[in-house]
C-alpha cells in the first residue's frame, strides 16, 4: 500500500497515523493492513468511569427520602462531564482503534441523550459492543436500552395510550429513511413496542400488562408482533440495508454518494447485516482509495481535537476547558443537537468555527503564535519573544508534550513534513506560499501546517 | 463562483467604509427607501414562568394552585381590570403604556415537549414536535435571502442552531474588536491572499476557504462599522444589558444586519422561584427599556422589532419546593413602535381547561408568529423558510 493510501485508511478507520507506524505498515499489502485493523478490534474494552459512590445504592430507601434522591440524581448528572472526558481520552488512546471509530459513528446513528451518567455509560458500551457486530441484534439491543427507552418515550408507550416517538425514529432515522413507510406503519409498530421499560438500576424490564398483545398489521403482514418481530420485518426490506450503506458511505468514504458503489455494498450487507463484513468490503475495495475520496472530508471537531492530540499529546489543566472547546466547535460528545444527530460536513463550518479551527493548533500548542517569517528574515528570537508575551494572556492552561512529536517525527525532514500532516493536497498557490515561508524549527513549521484549511480535511 | 467575484461580493460591504461619504449617504438613503427592517430576538433560557409574569389576579384557580407562589393583586402592576404585570416589569409596563408592546398569550405548539433541550430545539428550528431539523429558522432565512454572515449576528461567542443555515450561517460576536483581531491574524491573511480558483471550486475544502474569506470580511465590516459609534445611553450593569448595548451599537452605527440574537438564562425555577424570577425579570425589563431608549434617541427604533420568547412556560400547579416544573404554552412579547395590535393580542390562557399533565393548552402556534415576522416585517416568503403555510397574525 502507498503511504497516502495508508494515511487515508487510518484517518477514516481511526484518527490519523504517526510516521513510525506509517513506515512500518508501508511494507505490507492492503489485505494485511486491513486484517490488522479488524484483528486489533476483536476485543471489546468497555469504557467506565470511577463511580464507586453509586454502588450499593438501595432504591427502596432512596425512594423514601426525596432530598437524598434529588441529590443523587444531580450527582449522577454531574458525572457526565467525567464520562465525556473519559471518552475523548479513550479516543486519544484507543485499545481497539476501529471499534472506537465505529462506536463514534454509531453514536451519531442511534442518537441518544441521557443525563444519568450510569445509563449513558451503559448505552455507550452497548454501542461499543455491537459496533462491528450484527445490525439486527444491534437494533434490538438499542431498543431495549434504558437510555433509549427514556429518550424516545418508550416508557410512556402503553397499550392504553401508545407513544409513537420511538417507532417513528426507528424507521425514519435508524433503519429505512423518510418516505419508506406509512403513518399507519408507525401506529401499528408503536403498539408492538408497548411495555418496554427499565428499572432503577438501568436493567431492561418488560411490563407485560402494558403490552398490546393484539394483532398488528405492519408492512402487509398481520400477527401479534413483538418489538423484535417489527425489527425483523423492517430488516427484510432491502431499503434498510441501503439506508445503512449510504450512511456508512457518507461518513467513511464521501459525502457524495456513488450509486453503483452503494449497490455493491448493499449486496454484501443484505440479508446478513454483518457490520464487520460490510466495513471490510469498503476498506478492501479499490474505489475507497480513489483520489476524489482522499483528504476530502471535513474533520469533525472531535476528529480535529483527537488528531491534534495524536501529534502533540496535550492535557487541559481544567477539564471544563475541553468541554467549552467542544461547545465552541459545535460538537459536545454525549450532547447531540437532536435525534437526527450532527449533520457533519460543511455543517460544522461557520464564520466562528472556521476562525477557531484555524487558530486552534497555535492556541493549544504554541501559545497562540503562528510564525509568518518569510525567507531571508533572520529574526529567530522574535518568534520566541512573541510567544512568551502571548502566553501571559492565554485564558487556559494546556500541558503539551512536544518531545513526543520530536521523537515521532525524528526521521521526517521539514520538507517532507507536510506529506505526513496533510492528507488534502494544497493548491499550487498555497504550495508556493509554504515554500516561501522562512526556515523555522520543525515545531513552528508543524504549527504553520496545522493552521492551514487543508489540515481541517481528512 | 469564481474567486474574484466571490471576494468582490463579500468584501463589497466592507469597502463601503473607504468610499467618499456622499456615496455612503446615498447608500443609506437607498436602504431607507427599501425600508430596512430588523429583528432583535431575546431568548429567555430555562422556561420562564409566564403565569407569574403576566398574572390573572382575579382568577381563583391561579391562587388555589399556587399557595405560596401566587402574587397578590396588591403586589402587581395592574394593566387591566384582571391582568397585572410582575412588579419587576415596571420598565416594560412603561413601554406597554406607550403602546410599544404587544403581548401574545398562550403561545406553543401541538404535542408539546417538556424537555428544555428538545423544546428549545423545536423553537429554534421551527420544526413540528415529531420532526428533527438540522438548520435553524433564521439560518434558512439566510440561506434564501442572505448575502453575508453579518446579515444576522448572535451577540454571543458561538452560534445557536437557530442561526445556522444549510449554506449560510450567521456570525457570532459579543466583542467586535476581538473577533476582528482574530480574523486579522497575519498568517490567515496570507492564506486568503494565496487562495485560488481551484480551491474555491472544490466541494469541501473550497467551502472552508470561502467561509474563511467571508468570516474575515464580515469581522472587518462589523468592527469598522460599529467602532464609529459608541452608545451614550445608560444601561444596567448586567451581562444581558451588555449584550443589548452591543446590539444597539451595531444597529446605531449603521450596520445593515437584519437579525440580532441575544439571550438571558436562568429561568429554570424548580425551587425558590420568587427571588430568582424577580431578579431575572428586572434584568430583562431594565435592559430592554434602556435598549429601546437608545434606539429611539438614534431614530432606529421605528425599524426595529423585538421578539421575546422562552422554550416553554411552567406548570400551573406549583411544586413542593416553592418552584414550578416544566410546562407548555407561554406568553411572547413583541416590542416595536408601530404595532398594529398594542396591548394584549389575545386573552390569557384558560386555567380551567388544562391538559392531562395540568398544563396550558396552547392557542397560538409560535410558527404563526415567525411566519408573520418573516412575511410582514422582513418582507420575505415565509413558506420558503418554514416549509409550511402558517396563518398570518396581525401584530405588525
Amino acid at each position: 500500500m502507498t503511504q497516502r493510501e495508508i494515511q487515508h485508511l487510518y484517518w477514516r478507520a481511526g484518527f490519523g497515523i504517526l510516521p513510525k507506524q506509517l513506515q512500518q505498515l508501508a511494507q505490507k499489502s492492503r489485505v494485511e493492513i486491513v486484517d490488522d485493523l479488524f484483528d486489533n478490534s476483536t476485543r471489546v474494552t468497555p469504557l467506565k468511569i470511577e463511580a464507586s459512590e453509586f454502588e450499593h445504592i438501595d432504591f427502596q430507601s432512596l425512594k423514601q427520602d426525596k432530598e437524598a434522591l434529588k441529590k443523587f440524581t444531580k450527582l449522577l448528572q454531574d458525572k457526565l462531564i467525567d464520562f465525556n472526558e473519559a471518552w475523548i481520552d479513550r479516543l486519544n488512546k484507543p485499545k481497539e482503534l476501529l471499534r472506537e471509530r465505529m462506536t463514534l459513528f454509531w453514536a451519531n446513528h442511534f442518537v441518544c441523550r441521557e443525563n444519568n451518567t450510569l445509563f449513558a455509560q451503559q448505552y455507550n458500551n452497548t454501542l461499543r459492543e455491537h459496533a462491528l457486530g450484527n445490525f439486527r441484534s444491534f437494533t434490538k439491543a438499542v431498543s431495549k436500552e434504558t437510555a433509549m427507552i427514556k429518550y424516545l418515550n418508550l416508557k410512556q408507550n402503553r397499550k392504553q395510550s401508545p407513544n409513537e416517538n420511538f417507532a417513528r425514529e426507528l424507521m425514519e432515522l435508524f433503519t429505512l429513511g423518510k418516505g419508506n413507510y406509512t403513518e399507519q406503519d408507525i401506529k401499528e409498530s408503536a403498539r408492538a413496542f408497548t411495555g418496554y421499560n427499565h428499572d432503577f438500576y438501568g436493567a431492561y424490564k418488560f411490563r407485560r400488562f402494558q403490552h398490546d398483545y393484539d394483532e398488528k398489521t405492519f408492512f402487509n403482514r398481520t400477527g401479534d408482533f413483538s418489538g423484535d418481530d417489527i425489527i425483523d420485518i423492517i430488516l427484510l426490506e432491502k431499503q434498510c440495508a441501503r439506508f445503512i450503506c449510504e450512511k456508512v458511505y457518507r461518513y467513511f468514504v464521501n459525502t457524495n454518494i456513488n450509486k453503483h458503489q452503494i449497490e455493491e455494498m448493499v449486496e454484501m450487507f443484505y440479508p446478513k447485516y454483518d457490520i464487520e463484513d460490510l466495513m471490510r468490503f469498503v476498506f478492501m475495495s479499490d474505489w475507497f482509495y480513489e483520489e476524489p475520496n482522499i483528504g476530502t472530508k471535513i474533520k469533525s471537531p472531535i476528529d480535529l481535537i483527537v488528531g491534534l492530540h495524536k501529534d502533540v499529546p496535550m492535557q487541559f489543566s481544567d477539564q471544563k476547558h475541553l468541554l467549552a472547546l467542544q461547545k465552541m466547535l459545535g460538537q459536545v460528545l454525549l450532547r447531540p443537537p437532536n435525534v437526527a444527530g450532527w449533520k457533519g460536513g460543511t455543517q460544522w463550518i461557520d464564520s466562528n468555527t472556521i476562525l477557531l479551527r484555524l487558530r486552534l493548533p497555535s492556541l493549544l500548542l504554541n501559545s497562540a503564535h503562528i510564525s509568518t517569517k518569510q525567507k531571508g528574515e533572520f529574526n529567530d528570537r522574535l518568534d520566541s519573544f512573541i510567544k512568551r508575551k502571548k502566553e501571559k494572556h492565554l485564558p487556559y492552561k494546556v500541558e503539551h508534550d512536544w518531545k513526543h512529536f520530536e521523537a515521532e517525527y525524528k526521521s521526517v525532514s521539514n520538507k517532507d513534513l507536510q506529506d505526513y500532516m496533510l492528507v488534502a493536497k494544497p493548491s499550487a498557490e498555497i504550495q508556493s506560499f509554504l515554500n516561501e515561508l522562512g526556515k523555522t524549527s520543525k515545531q513552528e513549521y508543524c504549527i504553520q501546517l496545522m493552521s492551514l484549511p487543508e489540515y481541517q480535511m481528512c | 463562483m469564481k474567486r474574484r467575484e466571490f471576494i468582490k461580493q463579500t468584501s463589497l460591504a466592507s469597502s463601503i467604509v473607504f468610499v467618499p461619504s456622499f456615496v455612503n449617504a446615498f447608500d443609506s438613503v437607498l436602504h431607507q427607501s427599501l425600508g430596512h427592517k430588523r429583528l432583535v430576538i431575546i431568548q429567555l433560557d430555562g422556561g420562564n414562568d409566564g403565569l407569574n409574569t403576566i398574572v390573572p389576579f382575579r382568577n381563583d384557580i391561579y391562587y388555589k394552585n399556587r399557595p405560596s407562589l401566587a402574587i397578590k393583586s396588591n403586589d402587581l402592576i395592574k394593566a387591566t381590570d384582571d391582568i397585572g404585570f410582575h412588579s419587576s416589569l415596571k420598565p416594560l409596563k412603561r413601554l406597554f403604556d406607550n403602546g410599544y408592546v404587544s403581548i401574545l398569550n398562550n403561545v406553543g405548539y401541538p404535542d408539546p415537549n417538556r424537555s428544555h433541550f428538545r423544546s428549545m430545539d423545536i423553537w429554534q428550528t421551527a420544526s413540528h414536535s415529531n420532526q428533527s431539523l438540522t438548520s435553524g429558522w433564521i439560518g434558512r432565512y439566510l440561506d434564501a435571502y442572505g448575502k453575508a454572515p453579518y446579515d444576522a449576528i448572535e451577540v454571543d461567542e458561538s452560534l445557536s442552531l437557530a442561526m445556522k443555515g444549510e449554506t449560510l450561517s450567521a456570525i457570532a460576536t459579543n466583542n467586535a474588536q476581538r473577533l476582528f483581531k482574530t480574523s486579522q491574524e497575519p498568517y490567515f491573511k496570507s492564506i486568503i491572499k494565496h487562495s485560488s480558483d481551484s480551491h474555491l471550486n472544490e466541494h469541501n475544502l473550497g467551502y472552508l476557504y470561502k467561509t474563511l474569506i467571508a468570516a474575515e470580511s464580515s469581522a472587518k465590516h462589523i468592527y469598522e462599522t460599529s467602532k464609529t459609534f459608541s452608545s451614550k445611553q445608560q444601561y444596567p450593569n448586567t451581562q444581558f444589558a451588555k449584550q443589548l448595548k452591543t446590539t444597539a451599537e451595531f444597529i446605531n452605527s449603521g450596520l445593515q444586519t437584519k437579525v440580532y440574537y441575544t439571550s438571558l438564562n436562568g429561568f429554570d425555577t424548580h425551587a425558590n422561584q420568587i427571588n430568582t424570577q424577580s431578579r431575572l425579570l428586572s434584568q430583562y425589563a431594565e435592559g430592554v427599556e434602556s435598549f429601546v431608549n437608545d434606539l429611539k434617541q438614534n431614530g432606529t427604533f421605528k425599524d426595529t422589532l423585538i421578539l421575546t420568547f422562552s422554550e416553554f412556560g411552567r406548570r400551573v400547579k406549583q411544586n413542593a419546593a416553592n418552584g414550578t416544573d416544566h410546562g407548555t404554552a407561554n406568553n411572547v412579547f413583541i416590542i416595536g413602535e408601530n404595532l398594529k395590535n398594542q396591548g394584549f393580542y389575545n386573552n390569557l390562557a384558560s386555567l380551567e381547561d388544562l391538559d392531562s399533565n395540568g398544563d396550558l393548552k396552547f392557542e397560538i402556534d409560535f410558527r404563526t408568529i415567525y411566519a408573520t415576522l418573516l412575511n410582514k416585517w422582513l418582507n420575505v416568503d415565509d413558506e420558503k423558510i418554514l416549509n409550511h403555510t402558517f396563518q398570518q397574525l396581525n401584530f405588525v
